[in-house]
């Protein structure tokens, strides 16, 4: 019974870690139908920033949190910009193709700047706290309550403020949104500054308990995609829920099924989803 | 008459080919075409799908990896001829190859490039943990080299480039053969719009699956050249850093053309050889020049190389045309 708690409370901690990093990928699946493979690099990013801003200027680490934001929203904008903005036209192949190309050089670039070595993160919230009985370390918990958080400002963003809205409108409608007026240049250009913003905070909040290293995005971005296949390609909604079902069902069967093939339930998962239905479940009715 | 035909042109390239190993007297230089043009006929079964079919396979290093297994594990656990192994290994990515098309097929599109992206994954991680069978991390040591038709062996690198090469040249033919035949039209057709495609009455799903299964084919025989050329592989062969590897050969040299594919792969593998110092860090190279060229040349090098020729071509007719209507009005 506490073994079954203790799994709980750890898929309860990778769950929001994974809907964090599948947010960012839905909110820009849901404006341009790209789905960004360059998603998991910008997660790897993040991480590296935080980590270097901690080491190098001995920042603490809400501050160093927050300029890896900055650092890789702007890189986000930077790539609808020069990348993806220029592929608005393009057959849907090429936007995989050059995603691919970004999540190589930002790899590369990576182990170039940091090197190929693993790296811990050392957080100021390592105390292990006791709670019934049940022993878990504060960094755990900070994760859950912070990603909850972010969650709840993101959808107040969307639905309460006028910038939000526009995001919205876009992801219903590409023409209905430029006919009243929206710049989707800018609207764009906001939601991969977002998308780029919670990538950063999900690695940042997540290093601390596993490692930084340049392949540490590639079982993640994977992760997320299967997260946004079950939850419906572009539902925000969907994305959350997929992601906490996704923690859970890992946590639960690296304990009663096997360790070693932990990771290949998320794949097993997605293999079966998509055998059943091809659009993915929850698929708002496209075409 | 001109001599600078296309004809003329391959039938040189192949004299050339033939002639490499007397030409180039460096065991090495053998080794790397070698190897690029077993990668190549990988390339070339991507290409299919999807330069030509418009599906993005990303699970085609995994394919590569059943089919360098296959080998591997036939002769080395069950002691099995080569030849008939080698036959055997393809046609057990074909059969793995057809059940995960039958379901990936249904997907399209985004989903389509996922699911491959995860099926890949699948593939590489079984390969990786099932010790009992794959010997996991450690990798399958000793797989023999190619057996001997009759009198002729293969044991030197010479010997090892001419069945390469053979097999390459087999798959081009075959390759287009596809492309200009009614089955080629049709799979473009699907590319185009598979809606369209319907309604002329194409059965999609035959033909999606038809060119899925080939292409698994090519990759499951360069998989099993290169277990055999290699003689030793891990299970990072069936990894995504490989996919996209073939990815890349494929997309600069030109996706969706005939001759893109062994382009692409000759001119980076032979790049990526002489910046061996850049080994690790090659991708801050060629990851942007990936982006670039999809940007900016969406078929590569060859496609550029066809739209350059076909402007030379149209501005060479309306020369005439206009040297045509001069002499008109003078006369």
């Amino acid at each position: 019974m506490e073994i079954l708690v203790q799994q709980l409370f750890n898929g309860l901690t990778i769950g929001s870690v994974y809907s964090l990093v599948a947010l960012g990928l839905t909110l820009v699946y849901g404006i341009l139908h790209i789905p960004n493979f360059a998603h998991g690099a910008l997660y790897m990013l993040g991480g590296y920033i935080t980590l270097s801003m901690m080491t190098l200027y001995g920042v603490n680490y809400w501050m160093a949190m927050f300029v890896s934001i900055i650092v890789v929203g702007l890189l986000g904008v930077l790539l609808e910009r020069f990348v993806f903005r220029l592929l608005r036209e393009a057959p849907p192949l090429h936007d995989k193709i050059a995603a691919i190309g970004i999540l190589l050089f930002l790899e590369a670039f990576a182990q170039f700047v940091w090197g190929a070595d693993f790296h811990t993160m050392t957080s100021p919230y390592g105390q292990v706290v006791n709670i019934l009985g049940l022993t878990f370390t504060l960094q755990r918990l900070l994760i859950i309550v912070s990603a909850i958080a972010v969650m709840v400002l993101l959808y107040l963003f969307l639905k309460k403020t006028y910038a939000g809205s526009t995001i919205i409108a876009m992801s219903q409608s590409r023409e209905g949104a430029s006919l009243v007026g929206i710049n989707i240049n800018k609207v764009a250009m906001l939601t991969f500054m977002i998308s780029g913003g919670l990538a950063a905070i999900a690695s940042s909040l997540a290093s601390p308990i596993n490692l930084v290293f340049p392949g540490m995005g590639h079982l993640v971005i994977l992760k997320a995609f299967v997260i946004i296949i079950l939850g419906g390609m572009g539902s925000i909604p969907g994305a959350i829920v997929g992601g906490y079902i996704l923690g859970f069902s890992e946590s639960l069967g690296a304990t009663y099924i096997s360790n070693d093939y932990k990771d290949i339930i998320a794949f097993i998962l997605l293999v079966i989803i998509l055998t059943v239905k091809p659009t993915g479940l929850f698929a708002k009715g496209e075409r | 008459m001109r001599i600078l035909t296309k004809r003329n042109g391959i039938i040189a390239l192949i004299i050339f080919a033939f002639s490499f190993p007397y030409i180039a007297q460096n065991d090495y230089y053998l080794h790397m075409l070698t190897l690029s043009f077993i990668w190549a006929i990988a390339v070339y079964g991507i290409n299919l799908l999807s330069g030509y079919t418009g599906y993005l396979s990303l699970a085609h290093a995994g394919f590569f990896a059943i089919g360098a297994y296959s080998l591997g594990l036939l002769t080395v656990k069950a002691e099995m001829n080569f030849w008939l192994a080698l036959i055997c290994a393809c046609l057990i990515t074909c059969a793995i190859g057809f059940l995960i098309g039958l379901i990936a097929l249904r997907t399209k599109e985004h989903f389509f490039a996922i699911y491959t992206l995860c099926v890949g994954y699948i593939i590489y991680l079984v390969i990786d943990k099932w010790e009992g069978l794959t010997e996991g991390v450690r990798g399958l040591i000793g797989i023999p080299a190619p057996g001997n038709i009759g009198p002729i062996t293969f044991d030197t690198a010479a010997s090892q480039y001419y069945l390469v090469l053979i097999f390459l040249l087999a798959v081009i033919l075959i390759m287009y053969r596809i492309i200009r035949s009614l089955t080629g039209r049709t799979y473009m057709a699907i590319r185009n719009s598979e809606d369209l495609a319907q309604t002329i009455g194409i059965s999609t799903m035959k033909n999606k699956l038809t060119a899925f299964v080939l292409s698994t084919f090519f990759a499951g025989l360069a998989g099993a050249l290169y277990a055999s050329f290699i003689r030793f592989i891990g299970p990072d062969i069936g990894s995504t850093a490989i996919m996209f590897d073939l990815l890349m050969y494929l997309l600069v040299g030109g996706i969706g053309t005939l001759s893109g594919p062994l382009v692409g792969t000759l001119l980076l593998v032979i790049l990526s050889q002489n910046l061996q110092f850049l080994q690790e860090y090659r991708m801050l190279i060629f990851g942007p020049l990936l982006t670039v060229i999809i940007i900016f040349y969406p078929r590569g090098i060859a496609g550029a190389f066809y739209d350059w020729q076909r402007k030379r071509k149209d501005n060479e007719l309306s020369g005439v045309r206009g040297e045509l209507h001069i002499k008109a009005e003078e006369g």
